[in-house]
């Protein structure tokens, strides 16, 4: 993948209409779950009733996560996405990302969206530099890269400090360096769009500190932010917009502060 | 309501008009068939150190780390011949029936296992998938790569098997590489298929054992092919010599053992080797290519 980066861009044509980036669609995505039936439908005798009778098997279940979902982001603009837990927030980003399919409806993007999150597997048996070269390569880097940027990351997750843990297996690292560490690999890259994941919630104060550097220094390569996080706070200080999702629909959409007005007297009233 | 919103308060578009004026692209949609190879040749690096990373990872819980990789054959093919070759007896007519037992045994293994694994090569990885954008077919092409490291340390042992038992070394040999090749084709385009399969099915996990199973005795890995054409109605043993793993299975015996008997002529091997591994290579990569805007739904 060719690595177009548009930070020297301007925000608008010289007509002065806005560039949009990502353009969402009336999308709906939908989540296919097996084996997670009502009680009683699990059993052997169960399975072959529905064999006998051709019912529906009950062992699929459908999960509407997004309903119907409509909104355009510009050049320049960092959007935050609040919502409650299962608001289907994480999963409009992976559709974003062009990870996840949509039912309905459509996404457009202006070249390939980054999803920056603290969830990407890696492996626990592998060494945390084995785990930085395939995180690397994974994101599309190529070999001379990744033996470019492998010390700085180390460095910058910071899991040599309290000596050289890099050599160990990921499995021997406490929740916070393996965060960590995963966090610093996704953000070794440079992004066009840049969709980040409660990311900034990694670690501890000082760890926190540095990744909001990082993230900061991100947005003014990429040409759009998304993040999506329940510290309202990271919210306020890093984005202008914000959106609303309860239930995979949008409650609101418009101005950081209004949004999150609104957002904190509905969480306070239930 | 597609079609009546608009999705910039200025310019009154439609947001496929909007998204249509500024070459904004859908997101997560399928590459062309051209352009994804392009993509995995970009990713082969990725391909090739997944690949060693789960080998890797694999074996760093047992003390004898990789030195499994050469005993697990080795053990597979001392109880098979004690069961075979020592209480059953069904060696035949063969005259060196451990090296023929064994050969079939590993060649047979190599693609049991791509199936198997790539059966689950995308739902076991929905983490990974779900993270990250990489052409979706490196994680089956990595699956079969790493269990053609496990048939080469197959083929060390072998080799010593077929060596001990007094095999000599002939130019024939040569022929080892390209079975093999053609076998590997075969099994990749096997394994790409059977991911998008496993992807679709989840029981397809719970019957792939059976199915490989009654296909190793269709297969002739345990005993000589020509039983076939002792018990079988004439047009069964056909439809069976060219079944594609006994073709594999014998172009293997015939490059590296001197008497082995074989159920076909060597042409007609080479000929069904080449198709197979073509008709499955070709056909496999373009069916996994078919699914894959839809892999992360899992």
């Amino acid at each position: 993948m060719a690595e177009v980066t548009s930070t020297a861009e301007a925000t608008a044509t010289t007509t002065g209409e806005r560039i949009p980036t990502i353009v969402v669609d009336d999308v709906h995505v939908i989540y296919r779950v097996y084996g997670a039936g009502t009680p009683g439908t699990g059993s052997p005798v169960a399975s072959l009733r529905r064999l006998v009778t051709g019912a529906r098997p009950g062992r699929v279940r459908e999960v509407h996560a997004i309903k119907g979902v409509s909104f355009t982001s510009y050049r320049g603009e960092a959007i935050g996405l609040i919502g409650s837990n299962g608001s289907g927030k994480s999963t409009m980003l992976r559709a974003i990302a062009g990870l996840l399919p949509v039912d309905r409806g459509a996404i457009y993007t202006m070249g390939q969206p980054s999803l920056l999150g603290v969830n990407a597997a890696l492996m626990n048996d592998l060494t945390g530099e084995r785990n930085v070269e395939l995180g690397c390569l994974a994101m599309g880097m190529s070999k001379a890269d990744v033996r470019r940027l492998t010390p700085s990351i180390i460095e910058f997750s910071g899991i040599n400090d309290r000596g050289d843990f890099a050599s160990l297996p990921m499995r021997t690292y406490s929740s916070g360096m393996a965060a960590r560490l995963r966090f610093a690999i996704a953000a070794a890259k440079r992004h066009d769009v840049l969709l980040i994941d409660e990311a900034l919630a990694t670690g501890d104060a000082r760890f926190r500190r540095r990744s909001e550097k990082r993230v900061r220094e991100l947005r003014g390569e990429a040409g759009t932010v998304f993040l999506v996080s329940h510290t309202i706070n990271s919210i306020r200080d890093t984005c202008e917009r914000s959106i609303w999702l309860e239930s995979g629909v949008i409650r609101m959409d418009g101005p950081t502060d209004d949004v999150v007005k609104e957002y904190e007297s509905f969480m306070n009233s239930k | 309501m597609a079609g009546t919103t608009v999705a910039d308060p200025g310019s009154g578009l439609t947001p496929a008009e909007l998204a249509a004026r500024h070459g904004l692209t859908v997101a997560g949609q399928r590459p062309s068939l051209p352009a994804y190879i392009r993509q995995l040749w970009a990713y082969r690096n990725f391909i090739g150190s997944y690949a060693n990373a789960r080998v890797v990872a694999s074996f760093s819980s047992s003390r004898l780390g990789r030195l499994w990789q050469v005993l697990t054959p080795l053990t597979n093919a001392a109880v098979y011949y004690l069961i075979f070759g020592v209480v059953l007896n069904t060696r035949g007519n063969v005259p060196n029936f451990i090296a023929y037992l064994c050969t079939g045994l590993f060649v047979f293994i190599y693609t049991q296992t791509v199936v198997s694994n790539g059966v689950q090569a995308i739902t076991s990885n929905l983490g990974l998938i779900r993270a990250l954008n990489f052409p979706r077919a490196a994680l089956p092409i990595s699956m079969t790569i790493i269990q053609l490291q496990n048939l080469l340390a197959s083929m060390l042992v072998l080799i010593g098997i077929v060596l001990v038992t007094g095999e000599p070394i002939t130019a024939e040999w040569l022929l080892v590489g390209p079975a093999l090749l053609l076998q590997s084709v075969f099994n990749l385009g096997l394994g790409l298929a059977f991911a998008r399969l496993g992807s679709k099915l989840p029981d397809l996990k719970q019957v792939m054992p059976f199915v490989m199973r009654t296909w190793m005795y269709g297969s002739a890995v345990l005993y000589s092919a020509d039983l076939f054409a002792r018990h079988l109605p004439e047009w069964a043993a056909r439809l069976l010599h060219a079944n594609p793993m006994l073709v594999y299975i014998e172009l293997m015996r015939d490059a590296l053992l001197a008497e082995a008997p074989l159920a076909s002529s060597s042409l007609a091997l080479w000929t069904l080797g080449v198709g197979w591994a073509l008709l499955f290579g070709v056909g496999g990569f373009v069916y996994f290519w078919l699914g894959e805007q839809e892999y992360g739904r899992g």
